[in-house]
């Protein structure tokens, strides 16, 4: 059996969080309405919550060889999960997918009015984030 | 070649880090590998990389990691709270705000740090212009409340890189 020592407890309290935002990221990627609302909620959440997962591996077993693999791990997905959610919101938008028709405002469009359209008859947003 | 030297250094150890082991074949299948990687790198400008190596800018980068930290909990609390509320009560569009940050690397700091903070996300950087899609946007004055935010995260950036 595990030890419960500060150690134990405190990782295995930073792993409970980690896996509660990976929850609720996955909750936001079922509930929110479009393409660009949904990458932010499975991008954003689900990044911090496996931050605090690989914080936990890294409390748990220290700097070994273990803790710094773990450390590589976070520092990488703290630079490139952020990249790709700017590199598929951009990319839908430049494909001509709409925001939710609820949503109140979109400079982008505004700004590159003209260099592409979305083209005639393609499905509103709501049914191609599905 | 200095550039190369330090690209080769800065791989082999973070190879080391990685594989956590001393056995010759190993240390001599990273040597390669970091060789390889450091000079394939070679045609790549990275203005930024002696400017991190001075102590100050060090200083507020180490600084920079728990304030980012702190904004991206407080703002996941935000989202978590908007996801798990019956109404789903969101307001999302796509705002612009201006940078006066000027070189690239910087520039690029300040896209992934808007869009680490949940409930906003750089969809494209266009010379000084960012726009970026918000879950909720403020009722009142989006624009200017969006321009606060960013030169906080602008602060830290110029000092880091600029």
């Amino acid at each position: 059996m595990t030890e419960w020592t500060f150690g134990t407890v405190a990782a295995a309290v930073v792993m409970a969080a980690g896996a509660l935002f990976n929850l609720l990221g996955c909750i936001g990627l079922v509930r929110l309405p479009d393409v660009y609302n949904r990458v932010q909620a499975s991008t954003k959440c689900v990044t911090l919550g496996t931050l605090l997962l690989l914080t936990g591996v890294i409390i748990l077993f220290g700097f070994g060889s273990m803790g710094v693999k773990a450390l590589v791990c976070l520092w990488f997905v703290a630079m490139t999960s952020p990249t790709a959610a700017h590199a598929i919101g951009r990319a839908a938008h430049r494909s001509g997918i709409r925001l939710w028709e609820k949503s109140v405002c979109d400079e982008y469009a505004k700004d590159r009015e003209g260099a592409v359209e979305a083209p005639a008859g393609s499905p509103p947003a709501e049914e191609v984030a599905r | 070649m200095f550039r190369v030297i330090a690209t080769f250094v800065f791989a082999f150890l973070v190879y080391l880090a990685v594989t956590w082991s001393l056995d010759p074949a190993s240390v001599l299948i990273g040597a390669a590998a970091s060789l390889a990687a450091a000079v394939a790198m070679r045609p790549l400008e990275l203005e930024v990389a002696p400017l991190l190596l001075l102590p100050h800018r060090l200083l507020f980068a180490v600084i920079y990691v728990p304030v980012l930290l702190w904004y991206v909990i407080r703002a996941n609390l935000d989202v978590a709270y908007r996801v798990i509320h019956p109404k789903l009560p969101i307001r999302p569009g796509i705002v612009k705000a201006r940078t006066t940050l000027k070189t690239a690397a910087a520039r690029v700091l300040l896209a992934n740090s808007i869009t680490l903070t949940p409930g906003t996300l750089t969809v494209d950087l266009v010379g000084d212009a960012l726009y970026i899609h918000r879950i909720a946007v403020p009722e009142k004055e989006p624009e200017a409340e969006m321009q606060r935010s960013i030169e906080h995260f602008e602060g830290f950036i110029r000092r880091i890189l600029e």
